[in-house]
Formats: structure tokens, sequence, C-alpha cells
């Protein structure tokens, strides 16, 4: 299966909720050290649900487009369900087979919703490699 | 450059020394990170496991004995390929980083102090960066950064102003491992000795491509990879002059380097010994200096004149392409090494979807972080040569990034 099939370049192009937020409730950057990449994720919560997200950044194909996925499958969310997303989630979400380094692209928006939202500063390495 | 022992590469019957060329429509682009391994250098390896396997130095039998000595040859070969006076002044290391961390502890703990300088350029590669910093840490020393002009070249100009008797050291790349551009290190090394500094010349990216003469620069430390020469990973080298060797303390303390050992206090082993403790890479150095008669064999004159024709063909193919920025200086400036993004793709998409048509490039930041905040983008993408490869790899290249673009810009017109 080829990386850049249509469903993915479609979250690339016309990403899903890109932007910021005025007053978000929480708001989380981090980067990709090995490329540069940089995703920041804006949320709105109410009564332990995520009533609205954002994100923005710049990033490859990959990176942009999970962030993408990522944001129209936690909206309306509980944090508690938010909480339970697995690599593999997001891998299954994604669709598509990825090698070791374009993985990291993968999670970095993951990365990011789980380190600002719970404080999760250091992700587990095995979810990681 | 000595081109003296130029004759033009047999490129086909090189690439049949590379078993992973046997699939001829496979290019290969990231010599710059490592290189592929030709039989004759796995065979050198093989040889010692299948028949003289044994640890060097020590042993009082006959593999024993055909181990040190073919891990010593090995030594003489690299000495003569960068024309070291003496093989004593080859220091076997894992790595150019471990070399150049050697000299920065090392050398760099008996002679840099509060208030010294140690000159860089923002070309450098993280491995000539990230020693000094630390060392600048410990000893409360100052970094001082040549910049480039916008065409990718070093401004030598500058030297002189930032050059001081503060000065005490020069710590610079031979070759950018991002942009390809040949420093002029013979000016630098004649201006820092004028100022009474000495110079590190980080050498991965030159001496596995052009002749390089140790005497001749008259540098004082010299640090290379073998990996990046056709030999194995594992191994690198640090070069040094001798009286310098002679008075740095040891780096790693254990068995091999010294020469007599109490309960509190020990005296340490003549170079090489004293800076290679413990085991070393025996394959890896007796590979290596296979590797060095691989590409002496080619000849280095004939390994550069071949980069150069394939630089001059990539940059005249790629400039044809839409949106494309080529970083750095023209083709006769630098060595087999050129960096470009392509407008509206991420490189790490273009070295993706190259991946799908069987061109293996890089895509990042290629540890050169400081040289890609100047030139104000994340990443590049970056293809790099070496004496296998061929005018139809830079046509796959191009073929490839036509494709790339089909793909991920046709839907934004």
């Amino acid at each position: 299966m080829n990386i850049y099939q249509e469903e993915l370049l479609d979250h690339y192009e016309n990403p899903c909720n890109y932007g910021t937020l005025p007053e978000p409730d929480i708001s989380h950057e981090e980067d990709n050290p090995l490329c540069g990449d940089k995703i920041r994720m804006d949320l709105l919560v109410e009564d332990d649900t995520i009533k609205e997200v954002r994100f923005c950044g710049h990033g490859c194909t990959i990176s942009l487009a999970a962030a993408s996925m990522l944001t129209e499958k936690i909206q309306g969310k509980s944090l508690e369900e938010v909480k339970q997303l697995t690599r593999d989630d997001i891998l299954d979400m994604v669709g598509i087979p990825l090698g070791p380094v374009r993985v990291k692209c993968a999670l970095l928006a993951l990365k990011v919703l789980k380190a600002g939202a719970y404080g999760i500063k250091g992700w587990p390495g095995e979810e990681d490699e | 450059m000595n081109t003296s022992d130029y004759r033009p590469l047999d490129v086909q019957a090189i690439r049949k020394d590379f078993p992973i060329f046997t699939d001829n429509s496979f290019a290969f682009l990231d010599s710059a990170a490592s290189t592929q391994t030709p039989r004759p250098v796995v065979e050198a390896m093989d040889v010692y496991y299948d028949t003289y396997r044994s640890n060097i130095h020590r042993g009082i039998y006959r593999i024993s004995e055909e181990a040190t000595d073919q891990y010593e040859k090995a030594r003489q070969k690299v000495a003569q390929l960068i024309n070291a006076p003496r093989s004593s002044q080859v220091v076997f290391t894992r790595n150019t980083t471990e070399s150049i961390n050697l000299v920065a502890y090392s050398w760099g703990s008996m002679n840099i102090h509060q208030g010294d300088e140690i000159i860089l350029t923002v070309l450098e590669h993280h491995s000539n960066l990230v020693p000094w910093q630390m060392l600048a840490q410990r000893t409360g020393a100052t970094l001082r950064f040549l910049e480039i002009t916008d065409q990718g070249l070093l401004d030598f100009t500058q030297l002189h102003d930032i050059l001081s008797e503060k000065t005490k050291l020069i710590a610079i790349t031979h070759v950018s491992n991002v942009l390809g551009t040949i420093n002029p290190i013979q000016s630098v090394i004649d201006a820092a000795h004028a100022a009474g500094a000495k110079v590190m010349v980080d050498a991965a990216q030159s001496v596995p491509h052009f002749h390089v003469d140790v005497q001749q620069l008259d540098c004082d430390f010299l640090a290379f990879s073998g990996h990046k020469m056709c030999g194995p990973t594992g191994v690198g080298v640090l070069y040094g002059k001798l009286e310098l060797l002679e008075e740095m303390p040891p780096f790693l303390g254990g068995g091999s380097m010294i020469r007599s050992v109490d309960r509190d206090i020990s005296t340490y082993a003549d170079v090489p010994a004293k800076f290679e403790a413990g085991t070393p890479s025996i394959a890896e150095a007796i590979g290596l200096g296979s590797a060095v008669d691989y590409i002496t064999q080619a000849g280095l004159a004939s390994i550069h004149v071949h980069e150069q024709e394939l630089l001059k063909y990539a940059h005249q193919q790629l400039q044809d392409i839409e949106g494309i920025t080529i970083y750095g200086p023209e083709p006769h400036q630098k060595a087999g090494v050129i960096s470009f993004n392509i407008e509206g793709i991420h490189p790490h998409d273009v070295a993706g979807i190259l991946d799908t048509h069987d061109v293996a490039i890089r895509a990042g930041h290629h540890c050169a972080q400081p040289l890609m905040k100047k030139f104000d983008v994340i990443a590049t993408a970056r293809a790099s040569f070496y004496l296998y490869n061929t005018i139809e790899d830079i046509d796959r290249l191009c073929d490839g990034l036509r494709k790339a673009q089909t793909i991920m810009i046709r839907r934004n017109k």
C-alpha cells in the first residue's frame, strides 16, 4: 500500500480543526527532535469532556494527517477515553504500514495531546519505538 | 588538489564489488551518512573471524600474533593514507565523534581554562560542536563562531576579527556534511598557528573523498570514521601531532593502556596504546585497513573527479525542477553532497516518496541544527555521492522528485 494514499493526502491538504483557540483550557506544543516537526494542540474541556480542539504546526504528511485525524477522533470524548488512546490506535487510524522513523511522525500529535493533558512528559519508551 | 593518480573509474566494475547493487535499480544516495561495503572489506573481516580470531597484544600464540600484526598493519595503511609521519600517531576509536570527544576531554582538560576561546563554524556537525560546548561548560571557556555567506561559503575574513591571543583552538569541519562546502582549512590552520592556537579538523567527509595530507596541512588533530569510506561501522581514527598526543592524559582507563599498575596508581603506555583502553574493534580495524586498500586502488583523485562529474550533472538536472532550492555553493566549491528543498513538499515526504522508487536519500536536520537555523529551514533533503554512484542514479532521483510533485502538489492547483 502506498503511504501517500488519498485519505492521508486529504487530511494533509485540508486538515480538520486546524488553528488555535482564543482561550484554551489546555495548550501544549512538542517537536520531533529528529526532524524538527512541531505540533501544538489547544483543548477546551467542559465536564471532563473535550468540547473543542484545534491543532497547528508544521510537519510532513504523516505527522499533520495523523494530527488532523486525531482531533476528529477525540472531539466529544471524555478525558478518560483520551487517556486510553495508544500507539496502536493511532497506527490503526493512519491505516498504512510505517517504518520506525515515520512512526515517530505519526505519534507526535498523540504525544502532544497526552503530555499537554496529563503532564505525561516522559513518553513511555515502548510506545515510541 | 592532487590529481596525479587520476584515471577514470570503472564504475560498473566497482558496483560488482557491492552485493547491494546486484539489483541495478537501487539508487543509494546517502553515502555522507554511511557508505556501502565492498566484498573485499567484508572478506578481510571474515578471514579474521574464521582463521585467526583472538585478542591482540597479549596472546603468546600464533593466531594472536597474527591478529596483532593485521591490526597494526591496518594502522600503517591509515597512516599512509593521510601521510602521517608515524603510524603511532593514528589512534583507533569508535568513530569521528569519539575521536573529537577524546581530544575535548584529554587535550581540553589540560589546555582549556576559564576565559579561553574556542572557534567553531556554523557548518559544524553536532559531533564537532557538542563536545566543545561540554568542554566550555566544564572550564568556563567561550565558544566563538565563524559565519558563512549566503552561498554557504565560510566567511574567512571574519576569522581575523575573532582570532586573538585568547583563542586556544579552532575546531572546523573540512567538508560540510550538509552543504558539501570544502572549507579553506589550510588558510585557517596557518592563521591559527600564527596566533598560537591549535586546530582540530573534522575530516569525516573529506578523507573518504580526496587526498588529505596531515603533514602538508600541519593540522594538530584530525578525525574521521571508517564507515563513511567503505569500511565497517565501529572504527574511527584520531590523528594527532606526536608531541601533543604524548603530553595528553589518557581518555579512558583500563586494560591495554597501561605500562604498570599498582593499587593506587598506574603508569600509562605510549601512544597510541595509551588511548586504546580495552579490547578494540579488531575485526573492524582490519576491515578499515582493507577499505583503505580499496579506495586507494580506485584512486582518491579518480573518486574526486567522478564525484565532481556527478555533482555537476546533479546540479544541472535538479535546477530544472520547478520550485527547487539548492543550498550551498557551486559544484566546484564543494564535495559530493547536494542539499535541497522542493516548495510545498516536506523533505520527509520527499524522502518517503523517493524510497518507494528505490532511491535512498536523507531528510532531516543532518545533525547540524545551527546551520538549519541559519538558512531558516526546519530540514532539507540531501543526496550524496560516492565512487559507486552513476548518472542513472541521479536520473532516478530526478524522476522520483517529479513523481513526488505530481503526488503532493497537483491538488493545490
